[in-house]
């Protein structure tokens, strides 16, 4: 599956060194335990005992984590299993209630979300937040990091003109490979639900961030712009970046990641690459479901229906707790 | 019904110190929220905290009346990052109750018979004018005869204050324009999106509060001015309230729309306040007493106003010279 | 919705920590260079010369207005305890004590003025002794002692302080009920309501006009008019409320209008409904007609007049009446989903419409009873529910705008510190501290005290 990845990733790759970065990475996870919080050779980011509670209800209880650098990483699990909201520890958008977590070994605790996107770790949002009353293009601009117009008294004095024209040629050469180079002067209000979520990760992209973080962004979008998102994807790696991202569809997942962690209840219950992962008896039971390699006949349709009723009622007891 | 001195009356109002006041008052709300998105229900108090600096400087301490202006633009700093500090984090709702209750704590204790020793209470203070009137150019009466004449004080302060309004919507139009004010607009639509950017969202909402206090106080030193006097019944929660209105009238996030939206109120605030005067007074008057006194009568431009007020918001949020599109408002 | 006994135990905890903390600081807060406007008991005029004086006034504030004492020692000292002068009050209650030396001399210098304690009169007991005072001015500097009863002679701070409380509790009572309104009604449409006030006037004037109505109702001799002048506006008030939803707001929630739009047009309505109530009631403060002041019960040191007795119980079954409701009944359980998930509630067959309709009526009617009641404890005017609005938000603020015990401990807060808070600073700053312990608490927690922290991403 690698070899695949490669050449799919080809068309609009930089540089063959970082390539071979990438390739290097990936191979060193083949020595990585297949295991829960297992070490990784190169982690970028390492979180250690981080807990969220929300009155009664712990969403997160991550004892040991580490991402592997340069590579692709996805984090599954049910609906509900604290994947959000580890993101938002992560990046400083919640407080856990307690735990330690580090970016590129600098400790992150307290560090609030907008240096931590400084740092280079951008995340985009599950609900997604383009700002509606802007053109998509000024949507793009303000992605970008370091403007000096940013500054009160640059803005005032207006001594910002050039640095606005490389960002908006860079603006421009994301809007293009993201297909929304059409929608440039329309206001991003008026975007579609897929559209956003391009926005969204086009306009991530424009701060050049280290790490990736996307929470669901397949969620929406169609199958075939679908393929083009995973060649995307693929090509963060192959510029070097970090990839995680959230996902529910095991398509997806199967396809670029290199890399699985999944969560369920606030833990993390397994980890290993994809095929591994996947043929994992607790996984199957906790996330994916016994047939879920399966279409979807009439009297396993309704096996699953009833275990999902059994699910929804449980949770409404975690709810009713709080 | 004298329809000529309607029409005069109104014009005197809509281009006069007032219209200057709330114009410079709506400037400042605009980059609060129409730019930012922050619901300042306080700017009576950074208006007051302003005003009150620029007259206690003479009366209360003796110094120039130039060096209140100085103070009263560095106490509105310092009150919005008082301010900021506690409110800048909560959520819009809890931001406008916030200031709000601010405004009136400021105006109840400069306002407090306590210390009316200092700020003389709820009289006010007066006696500090000299200084401002003795550069008054003008003598006589101003205007175009027969049409709108103008008082030559009242002149004087409308062109200092019409000059201060241009200046500012200069700085307005600068600053909108750069990579700075495009902050402050996302920061409008969604401020976790901004700051997972990496900007950081808190200090520009410090500054967008600073800024937008410091039109507040050039507004709260026109009033002083023009009356010759300062009292807290000049900065009550209406005066918020009304300069809201001149925004919406003129349209938010739009560097003329507070400028428009003052000369629109005043010209319809006075003209409809003339228009029921002459209507109840009189000998024989068009409405009569039965229905309507003349105390009445002051009524209803207000009742009109609150009226007005409210259809705008349902019918035209973007107001007279908005574009639907760019509203800053989610009105829909 | 939850809330254990021992957090709304901790809560009344943290609020008498809160406000001794505050009174504390406010004493420190009031310049002790004072003047205040009362006639009887009169700010000295300042003496024509060029030597400072130092104007002593001696309050006693056990009357209302305070009055003077006469015949107390007052004593000047300089920074170093050298006593550098002496006066005794006149019957204006003031001594003017010349500080030696020109006004140069003593400008930057601070004196610390005394008063002797001995020769207050028999049953006094002088709040602060002694207060200092620094020359910055070439003026002369004025200082008041407030003085109250001596403790233990009848009305000591203790015996003031229940008074007080018995004041707050009622006055709580009535900012609970309106605060509970504006708080169901934002919990269920999200509107922070700025015309709630207006609902408040609109009970007050409905009872007022009811009260007015020729003739008097009387059941076995006794004279009910106002019993059902109240009950009539409670009614009324409800049926205003659903006026305004059908009227303004659900066809705006039908168009989707944002909750800042919607907001803005409650300012617009505030504006409007209270000129049209002074376009009809006038500007003037009215009382109802058995408005006339009843003897009062002493119980104990305690004084209580039977009104504000009544007020206070039928606004407490009120409240006990609406939070078991809210509580245990079907549609109580509904308006609390309907608060928490609009969309969610609709989905699962209640109707939301209704439900927000009922809230508005109720809301509106419990809003309009507490002007009526407030009405008749202390009069009205056309701004009664604006003067108490930011009492209301203050309220459903502080307990965390949505919830509806966080309404009613607010409430409770706001209204007996309003009223303790007259103990240590002078009575004009008793909104101004309710407010700014609302701003303090919100820098604690930002989302009320008994909010919930809203979700990111
Ligand atoms: N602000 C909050 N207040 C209360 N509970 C919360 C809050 N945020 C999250 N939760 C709860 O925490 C748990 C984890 O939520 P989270 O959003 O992290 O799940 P998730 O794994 O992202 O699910 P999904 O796949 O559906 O997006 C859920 O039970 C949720 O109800
Ligand atoms: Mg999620």
């Amino acid at each position: 599956m690698p070899a695949e990845q490669t050449t799919a990733a080809a068309g609009d790759t930089p540089g063959n060194g970082s390539r071979a970065d990438s390739t290097a990475a990936r191979e060193a996870l083949n020595q990585v335990d297949h295991r829960p919080g297992s070490a990784k050779p190169d982690p970028i980011v390492v979180a250690d005992n981080v807990t969220r509670q929300f009155g009664g209800l712990t969403a997160v209880d991550v004892e040991h984590v580490e991402i592997q650098r340069g590579v692709i990483t996805a984090l599954i699990g049910p609906n509900g299993a604290g994947k959000t909201t580890f993101f938002n520890v992560l990046t400083g958008f919640d407080k856990p209630q307690s735990g330690t977590w580090s970016f590129n070994g600098r400790p992150l605790s307290g560090v609030p979300a907008y240096q931590v996107a400084r740092m280079g770790m951008v995340r985009t949002f599950q609900l997604t937040k383009v700002l509606a009353k802007l053109h998509v293009v000024e949507n793009m601009r303000l992605g970008a990091t370091g403007q000096s117009g940013e500054r009160f008294l640059s803005a005032l004095l207006q001594r910002w003109g050039g640095q606005e024209r490389q960002i908006t040629d860079k603006a421009d050469k994301l809007l293009e490979r993201f297909l929304l180079d059409k929608k440039r002067n329309d206001f991003a209000g008026s975007l579609s639900g897929g559209q956003r979520k391009l926005l969204e990760m086009a306009r991530a992209l424009m701060a050049d961030p280290e790490l990736v973080m996307l929470d669901e962004p397949m969620a929406g979008v169609n199958p075939a712009l679908k393929q083009s998102l995973l060649g995307h994807v693929k090509s963060l790696r192959d510029e070097g970046r970090t990839v995680l991202f959230v996902e529910h569809d095991m398509d997806m997942v199967r396809d670029i990641s290199d890399w699985v962690i999944v969560m369920a209840q606030g833990t993390i219950v397994a980890e290993g690459p994809p095929d591994s992962v996947m043929a994992n008896k607790s996984v199957i039971d906790a996330y994916l479901g016994s047939h879920h390699d399966q279409d979807l006949s009439e009297d396993v349709e309704e096996e699953i229906i009833a275990a999902a009723e059994a699910e929804i009622a449980g949770t409404t007891k975690t709810e009713e707790r709080k | 019904m004298d329809f000529q001195t309607i029409l005069s009356l109104s014009l005197q109002s809509a281009l006069g110190p007032t219209a200057v006041i709330y114009a410079l008052a709506a400037i400042g709300l605009n980059v609060h929220f129409g730019y930012t998105g922050l619901l300042n229900f306080g700017q009576a108090g950074f208006m007051m905290v302003a005003g009150y600096a620029l007259v206690s400087f003479p009366i209360v301490l003796g110094l120039s009346l130039w060096l209140g202006a100085l103070a009263g633009l560095l106490l509105t700093v310092v009150l919005a990052l008082l301010l900021g500090v506690p409110t800048l984090r909560l959520r819009a709702d809890y931001l406008a109750i916030v200031t709000i209750a601010a405004a009136e704590i400021i105006r109840q204790s400069i306002g407090a018979a306590t210390l009316s020793d200092t700020f003389g209470g709820q009289d006010g203070l007066t006696g500090f004018i000299e200084p401002f009137r003795a550069l008054n150019p003008y003598t006589g009466s101003i205007g175009i005869p027969g049409l709108v004449t103008w008082s030559a004080f009242d002149f004087w302060v409308m062109t200092v204050g019409w000059v201060l309004v241009a200046i500012s919507c200069v700085v307005i139009w600068l600053l909108m324009r750069s990579p700075w004010g495009r902050v402050l607009k996302s920061i409008r639509e969604d401020e976790d999106a901004v700051r997972s950017l990496g900007k950081n969202v808190y200090s520009y909402k410090m500054q967008a509060l600073m800024l937008g206090g410091l039109f507040g106080a050039l507004a709260g030193f026109i009033t002083a001015l023009r009356s010759a006097s300062i009292g807290p019944s000049f900065f009550a929660t209406d005066v918020t309230f009304f300069a809201y209105t001149v925004l919406l009238i003129g349209g938010a996030a739009r560097v003329l729309g507070p400028v428009a939206g003052s000369i629109i109120f005043w010209f319809l605030i006075s003209g409809l306040g003339i228009f029921f005067a002459q209507a109840t007074g009189g000998a024989d008057p068009l409405i009569p007493a039965s229905i309507m006194t003349s105390t009445q009568a002051s009524l209803m431009r207000f009742i009109f106003l609150g009226l007005g007020l409210m259809l705008l918001m349902i019918f035209r949020p973007q107001g007279i010279f908005g574009d639907r599109r760019e509203l800053a408002i989610d009105a829909r | 919705m939850h809330v254990g006994l021992t957090r709304i135990a901790a809560l009344f905890a943290a609020f008498f920590v809160a406000v001794v903390v505050l009174s504390g600081s406010a004493q420190a807060a009031v310049p002790s260079v004072s003047a205040g406007g009362s006639a009887e008991c009169a700010l000295p005029e300042a003496t024509d010369d060029d030597s400072i004086s130092i104007l002593v006034r001696i309050c006693d504030r056990r009357d209302e207005p305070q009055t003077p004492v006469e015949g107390v020692t007052t004593i000047v000292e300089d920074s170093s305890g050298q006593v550098v002068g002496e006066g005794t009050t006149g019957a204006d209650g003031t001594a003017i004590v010349d500080l030696p030396g020109t006004a140069i001399d003593n400008l930057g210098q601070s004196f610390t003025v005394r008063i002797d304690e001995q020769s207050l009169p028999e049953d006094t007991q002088p709040e602060v002794l002694e207060r200092t005072v620094a020359i910055n001015l070439d003026s002369d500097q004025s200082v008041t002692f407030p003085i109250g009863a001596a403790e233990g002679a009848g009305s000591g701070i203790g015996v003031q302080a229940a008074q007080l409380f018995v004041g707050g509790i009622v006055f709580s009572v009535l900012l609970a009920m309106a605060a509970l309104g504006l708080s169901m009604i934002f919990g269920t449409t999200g509107l922070t309501n700025f015309s709630h006030g207006e609902l408040v006037t609109f009970g007050a004037l409905a009872a007022f006009a009811v009260d007015q109505l020729p003739g008097a109702i009387r059941v076995g001799g006794i004279n009910i008019t106002v019993a059902v002048a109240v009950v009539a506006a409670f009614v009324l008030s409800g049926v205003f409320g659903w006026v305004n939803d059908a009227g303004l707001w659900r066809p705006l929630r039908r168009r989707g209008t944002g909750v800042i739009a919607m907001m803005i047009v409650s300012i617009g309505l505030s504006i409007f409904l209270r000129n049209v109530y002074q376009y009809l009631a006038g500007a003037q403060s009215r009382n109802y007609s058995q408005f006339s002041a009843t003897q009062p019960w002493e119980i104990g040191p305690i004084l209580l007049t039977p009104k504000e007795l009544i007020v206070a119980l039928v606004g407490m079954a009120m409240l006990v009446a609406v939070t078991s409701l809210l509580q245990f009944t079907r549609l109580g359980k509904a308006t609390r989903s309907v608060a928490d998930n609009p969309a969610l509630s609709s989905a699962t067959g209640i109707n939301v419409e209704r439900v927000i309709n009922l809230v508005w009526i109720g809301g509106a009617a419990l809003a309009g009873l507490a002007g009526a009641l407030l009405g008749l404890t202390q009069g009205f005017d056309y701004q009664i529910g604006f003067k108490l609005l930011l009492l209301i938000f203050a309220a459903t603020v502080l307990g965390g705008l949505g919830t509806i015990w966080g309404a009613i401990v607010g409430a409770f807060i706001i209204g007996l510190l309003t009223e303790l808070s007259t103990l240590l600073v002078p009575a004009e700053f008793k909104f101004v501290s309710a407010l700014l312990v609302l701003i303090i608490v919100l820098l604690i927690r930002p989302q009320g005290l008994l909010g919930r922290a809203q979700r990111v991403g």
